[in-house]
This record gives C-alpha cells, structure tokens and sequence, in this order.
C-alpha cells in the first residue's frame, strides 16, 4: 500500500516547551494509525498541524503524493482530512443539522442535508435525528454527530482524538464497528488514545511520541499492552497494591436522595441510595453527564440535600453545608480542578487554606495562620511530590496532573473519615496517576470511607470494592467489583443507548 | 382629570416613534450579544450617533446624510471596544461602561457650537388618501421612513439569523466560539463585523432622537435610552420579534406617561416618568426568576473573552 500522509520532521515548539521535536511517520491507504503518548506528548499539537490549526515551525507533510500544508481547517478539509475532537466541538443551542452544516464547505439546504444526515447516519449504524438540539443528546450520541459531520465530505484520512473516553463499552464496540467499515472502504484513520487495549483491538500500525519526538513504532497487534505502556511512560509502572481486608461498620448512608440541577444542561439525581462501609470504596461509573456532578455536589454539601437524605454514622447531615461536614470530617475533591477544586489565580497556600483551615485550625479569631498554612501546604507537596518551585506559586501554574496531586493530597492529608472524589486522575499520566490510586488505596486502608466516581472503568477497577453506575440520574444497585465482566459493567451503564451495529 | 382627552389612535402612532430609538439600539444589541459579545456601551454609542447625525444633518441640510453619519460615528466607537476587548482581550464589562462615559463626553464635546439649533425637515411619509384613511392612516402610513427601516430590519435581523449561513455561523460564534475556532471560523472578525453593526444600529437610534423625536440637540439627550435597549435584549430573550414587541411596550408606556400627566392624572409626576423604568425592571425580575429558560436561551459564550490557544 503507498502512502496517504506523509510527514516529516515537524517540528512546533511554545515559549518554554518543544511541543513536537523533528516528528516524522506515514500513514498508509486504508490503515488505521494510532498515535500513543502520554498528556503532554505532543499528540494534540500534531494533529493540529495536521487539520490546519497550528503551523509547524519546521517540516513538510505530503499528502497523496502532494505537498501539503494547510493553513486553515478549511484548506485541509478540501484537502480530504477531517477530525473527530476530544472536547466536542458542537454547539449545545443549534440542532444537530445546523451543527453539520457548521463543519462543511458547502452544505446543501437544511432540508436537504437533513435527509443526507438520516441516510449516512443509518448506513453506519448511527441513528441520529437531525432536528434534536444537541444540548439534548448523551455523550454518545454528541459524538455521532461528529462523525456524521465527518462522513457527509468523503474523508480520506479521518482523525480521532480521544473517542472513546465519554462512551459505553457497548458504544465502543459500535463505534469500533463504524471506523472497520470505513477501513475496508478505504479510509484512513489516525486514532488517537491512552486505552492501550483498544489500540491493540482496532489498529494496524502505531507511533509513539513521548515529550514531543517519536520514540518508537511498532505494530501494536504484536505487542502486550504492558509493553506499549512501558514504551510511552519511558519506565515499568508499578500497579496499585493493597491489602484484603475486611471493611467495617457503615459510615456512609445515603437513602432516597433526589435533587434537581442547578445548571441548565444538567441532570437531576432521582432516588439515589447506598452504603458505604469503613475502609471500603465505593467506585461510581457512568458516561459523563448523568449526574456525576450533582451527586458530587450533594455530598460535598455543595447543593444541600433534604436533611435525612446523607447519613454519616447515624447522624443526619444533608442540610450541612461544605464547611460543618469538613467539621465532621466529610471531605470531597471536585472534577473540575481550576475554578472548582483550586482558585486558579491564587498561590498554592492560600488554596491548601480554603479547603484546610476548619480541620488544620488554620484561622484563629478570624486571622489567618499564614506560618501554619504554608507549612501545611509545603507538606501537601513534599508527601504528593508536587512538582512546584513552592507553595507560592499560582494554581494556575502547574500542569494538570501535579494540580490534582496537590487537590486529592490536600484532603487526604485532612485524616477524612468520608472522601468523596470525582475523576481523581482525569488528565494525569500514568506514574501520577498510580501514585493518587495508592494514596486513595491507603486511605481506605486507614479506615476511611471512600467513594470515587470516575469515568476511567480500568481505574475503578483497580482500586473498588463495590462498583455502580450512573444513568440518568438514577444510581444501579452497588455490586461488588470483583468478577465484574465489562458487558455487565455496561449494562449498569445504561446500554448502548439504542445504538446499532453498523451491517 | 380628562382621559377622553388621550386619543388611542394618535396614542399608537406616536409611540411607535417613541419606541423607535430603543428598537434600533437594542436591535444592533442583540446582534453583538449573539455573536457572544456583551457591549455595555449602547448609550454612548447612541449619543454619538445623536451628536454626529445632528451636526451633519445640519451642515449638509440633508437629514439622509445625518442619518448615515451618525451610523458611521456609531460603529466607529464600537470599533474602539472591539479592539480593545477582541485584540486586547479587556474585559467587555469595565470596557462598555468605559465607552459610555467616553460616548458622553466626546458627544457633549463635539455638540458644542449646536445647542439650540433646530435640526432640517425629515420627509414624512403622506401619501393623499391613504394616509388619511381613519386608524389605519396615522398608525401605519405616515411615518418618517426610519420607523419603516427599523421595522424591516427587525424582520431582516430575524430572517438574517434564522435562515441564512452568516447568520448561523453568527450564533455558532456566540454559543461555542472554541468550537467555532476549531472549525476554522474567524472568531474574533465575526464578532468585529457584529460589534460594528451593533454600533451602527446604536448611532441611528441616537439620530433618530435628535433628528425627528426631540428634534434638536442637548447634552445627554439619549437619558439612559441605551440601558434600556440593554434591557430590552434580555427582556426578548435574545429574539428580534420580542425585542419589538418590548421595544413598543415601552415606547407605549412612555407615550402614556406624558398623556396622563398632560391630561392632569392625580399621581406625582415623578412616579410617572419612572414608571417605564420600573415596569422594565419588573419585567426583568419575572423573566429572570424562571431560571431554566431564560438561561436556555442567553448565548452560551457571551461576554467571555476569545483568545485561541494555539
């Protein structure tokens, strides 16, 4: 087979950072590419320069035989290159046809491009209604809309960051289905992702990138995920230990809890109960969007519940708001890490104060402990291996997954009794990521009560005893993780949410 | 008191041309918050194109020309707010209130030599027999032309918007603008071209103050029309048929408010003349307690700053 894309060493480097550093790979007719790295390896920046985004300082691509450089989306859609996104890159207020013709050079009418959208849509096993307001749609659905999008101009490469971090594994299948169709109908897919399994599954030829050069090429059917890891991390990772042991008394009780959203697009939670015993994790799964959130925010004390709705030891909690449930050692971590967990503009001491001062003591008579507080985030850096040159430095300054070192290592070092985290390793590589699970796992070994909520299904589980889903709102019975097979885990999901195989 | 003295036709007629100035305003408003932009600076964007219009109506003796000037001196210091929140990323918020107060000054500046001056003839629409017919005559054949084009632009606006691509593209900008920008669309020139429009409509409103409604010049003539088209904008719910329909309301109330006071209604003067405001706020109050739509429908990336991170 000759060659599609072509490139060679692209380089793009920020102030501060080679982003790509000299990259070169070609990508065959009909292949399906993977592009492996950890967050910051460089993968987004490259397929940027790909799709027009971004220009390269250095390097040329060839695509079909022809020099190509695109300046613009436009010019390398023209060219015969589209993209999926990570961060869906549709419009929440428009409906889904507006939202296609968004992404085209020349759409047809919107009568037209409906009727095209029903039949594209239905020819690769993706129903869509063209008429719905996207704001509407599941995660899953979002990302058929993409696609279609994609499809409708007759891709030759088609690029895919990401896709499968929001879906199902029943969606994943699909979706698996869909992009083997296109394969054999010849096009090419440069597939981009961390799910090492799914590379071996889907791809027939991968590069990997680490700090922006290329490190290695490989045909990742031949290979065991633990070596791909290991060519991306540079290092063997160490797997996550604990202990068996057998978990206490029930310290967490939630029963009957239903609560509305306070945003618009949100979902509201609809007769949520569980238990959760000492040294025990509860680990919640469920595609992003189904109340992950609120359930978050209504144990935090964020959103207050009715007051018999969260119990801690008997005692009835649900009308407390965050900072008497820090008094009772309640603890939770949000998702969201700047402007949710930590105060971007803000150093790293005056962020390990907002959450610290009720149980560290950090006030006294309403003056802050500016001694006490430094040394307590100091702490949170040396225990965490923050990477930071101090605790003066801005939250906004560090990389995202020493932030979220520095977020979950600020509770846990609160000695909580309940901690309950959200997406406690979104956006971190692997090392750091091991080492929050460890923390995590140690924690719950001290005794405390701990749920996660994650969308990463391999990071539940890992670390959970009991494992439930999230769907709609509504929480599945809590089952225990081990001998969970992924079908199983899915249908607690919520299925395939009525999708199809593609015939 | 006499309220037969307040006739219901003459009533309509004249707050249609009350309400002109704000529908303008808040018309060319609604376009900039569509594309995702919160402009504060109506106000000293319509006083501008009030003192431009006037002193170009009056040195050329042609209203027209006034007219076109004034919606030139109106985009052109929206400009000014353009470059600076979409170039320079300030804050629109500090930003609009700043061209506001700027709009005041440099209108009170520039209208020096004019106060006093009575502003050149508008042609008024007056076609025999049909602008005589009862009721329908005064109310809708015999109008200055600007309430008609205020009227065909709250239909092209609307058209504008709901059918064609620019006007899509327009509201992908305002809704999603990293979107928008991964798409390759220009963000920051889309949001440009509207903040111009947006000032254009402000600067024929403030001209259609000081041209036809007052006609004449004064310092701080617009008194507070463009907080009112801000309002307006939210009170529509960001949708050019209710932002007429809020724009005549208010135009009506105005109108009403001079008529019981001239026919000798027993309320404090004061209290009348607030009441517009007051009725807007209460309006405003309703339509913001119902939290899921009227947040539904408000741009989703209004008045955050674009900056392409790549």
């Amino acid at each position: 087979m000759t060659a599609l894309l072509k490139l060679e060493g692209l380089t793009k480097a920020y102030p501060g950072v080679v982003a790509n550093d000299d990259v070169s790979f070609e990508i065959r007719k009909g292949e399906v590419h993977a592009l492996l790295g950890e967050n910051g390896a460089g993968k987004s920046t490259l397929v940027k320069m790909i799709y027009g985004l971004v220009k390269p300082d250095r390097g040329q691509m060839e695509f079909d035989g022809v020099p190509f450089a695109p300046v613009e989306p436009r010019a390398a859609r023209a060219t015969g290159v589209a993209m999926v996104f990570q961060h869906f890159s549709l419009f929440e207020a428009l409906d889904v046809a507006e939202n296609v013709a968004l992404g085209m050079e020349n759409p047809p009418s919107q009568r037209e491009l409906a009727a095209r959208i029903r039949e594209v849509s239905e020819a690769y096993g993706l129903p869509l209604d063209p008429h719905r307001t996207v704001g509407d749609l599941s995660a899953g659905e979002r990302q058929r809309v993409e696609i279609i999008r994609c499809l409708l101009q007759d891709p030759k490469l088609l690029i895919m960051d990401e896709p499968t971090s929001v879906l199902t594994p029943q969606e994943v299948e699909i979706l698996f289905q869909t992009l083997r169709k296109l394969q054999s109908e010849g096009t090419s897919i440069l597939y981009i992702s961390h799910k090492l399994e799914e590379i071996r599954a889907l791809c027939d030829g991968a590069t990997v990138l680490r700090l922006g050069k290329v490190v290695g090429r490989c045909d990742p059917r031949e290979k065991s995920a633990a070596e791909l890891a290991e060519m991306m991390v540079g290092s063997k990772l160490q797997p996550p230990i604990r202990d068996a042991h057998e978990p206490g008394d029930v310290v967490l009780e939630v029963s009957n809890l239903s609560q509305a959203s306070h945003s618009a697009f949100g979902t509201a939670l609809k007769d949520i109960s569980f238990t959760v015993r000492a040294g025990e994790v509860l680990g919640i799964g469920g595609v992003a969007g189904n109340g992950q959130d609120e359930l978050l925010s209504a144990l935090s004390g964020e959103s207050p519940a009715a007051r018999h709705a969260v119990k801690i030891g008997g005692e009835e909690i649900g009308h407390m708001g965050p900072n008497q449930r820090r008094q009772i050692a309640v603890l939770a971590a949000p998702e969201e890490r700047l402007g949710h967990a930590a105060a971007p503009g803000m150093s790293l001491t005056e962020n390990a104060l907002l959450t610290g001062a009720v149980r560290q003591g950090l006030t006294k008579n309403g003056f802050l402990k500016w001694g006490d507080t430094r040394a307590f985030a100091e702490l949170i850096i040396k225990e965490f291996d923050v990477r930071t040159p101090g605790p003066e430095n801005a939250a906004r300054s560090l990389s995202g997954g020493n932030l979220q070192k520095f977020v979950i290592g600020r509770e846990v070092l609160q000695r909580p009794e309940v901690l309950v985290v959200n997406q406690p390793t979104w956006g971190v590589d692997a090392s750091a990521a091991a080492a929050i699970r460890q923390s995590i796992l140690d924690l719950a070994e001290a005794g405390a009560a701990i749920v996660v909520i994650s969308q990463d299904l391999d990071e539940l589980m890992e670390i959970s005893d009991r494992f439930a889903a999230l769907n709609e709102g509504r929480m599945s019975k809590p089952q225990p993780a081990r001998g969970l097979t992924m079908e199983e885990i899915g249908l607690m999901m919520g299925g395939a949410h009525d999708m199809e195989v593609a015939s | 008191m006499d309220l037969s003295s307040i006739n219901p036709v003459f009533l309509i007629a004249s707050l249609m041309v009350a309400a002109t100035p704000i529908l303008l305003a808040a018309l060319g408003e609604m376009v900039v918050e569509k594309a995702g932009v919160l402009n504060l600076g109506v106000e000293g964007m319509m006083i501008t194109g009030a003192v431009c219009g006037f002193i170009v109506a009056v040195e050329s003796g042609s209203p027209t020309l006034g007219f076109i000037c004034a919606a030139l001196g109106g985009a052109l210091l929206s400009l000014l707010f353009g470059v600076l929140t979409q170039f320079l990323l300030s804050n629109q918020v500090a930003t609009g209130l700043g061209l506001t107060l700027f709009g005041l000054g440099l209108s009170a500046l520039m209208g020096q030599g004019y106060i006093g001056i009575k502003a050149p003839e508008v042609f008024r629409l007056d076609i025999p027999v049909i602008s005589d017919i009862p009721v329908l005559g005064p109310i809708l054949f015999s109008h200055d032309l600007m309430v008609y084009l205020s009227l065909a632009l709250v239909a092209g606006v609307w058209a504008g918007l709901k059918y064609t691509r620019a006007g899509m593209i327009l509201r992908a900008v305002g809704e999603n603008h990293d979107a928008a920008h991964a798409l390759g669309y220009k963000v920051v020139r889309i949001r440009l071209m509207a903040i111009a429009f947006g000032g254009a409509c402000a600067g024929l409103g403030g001209a259609y103050l000081s041209l036809i409604r007052v006609p004449q010049w004064t310092e701080g003539m617009t008194a507070g029309a463009g907080w009112i088209a801000l309002a307006l904008v939210v009170f529509a719910s960001w949708k050019a048929g209710r932002v007429l329909l809020g724009a005549y309301l208010f135009g009506g109330i105005t109108v009403l408010q001079l008529n019981l006071q001239a026919a000798g209604v027993a309320i404090p003067v004061e209290y009348l003349s607030m009441s517009p405001y007051l009725i807007t706020i209460i309006v405003l109050v309703i339509i913001s307690a119902d939290k899921s739509r009227a947040a539904l429908n408000a741009p989703a990336s209004l008045g955050r700053s674009f900056h392409a991170s790549n």
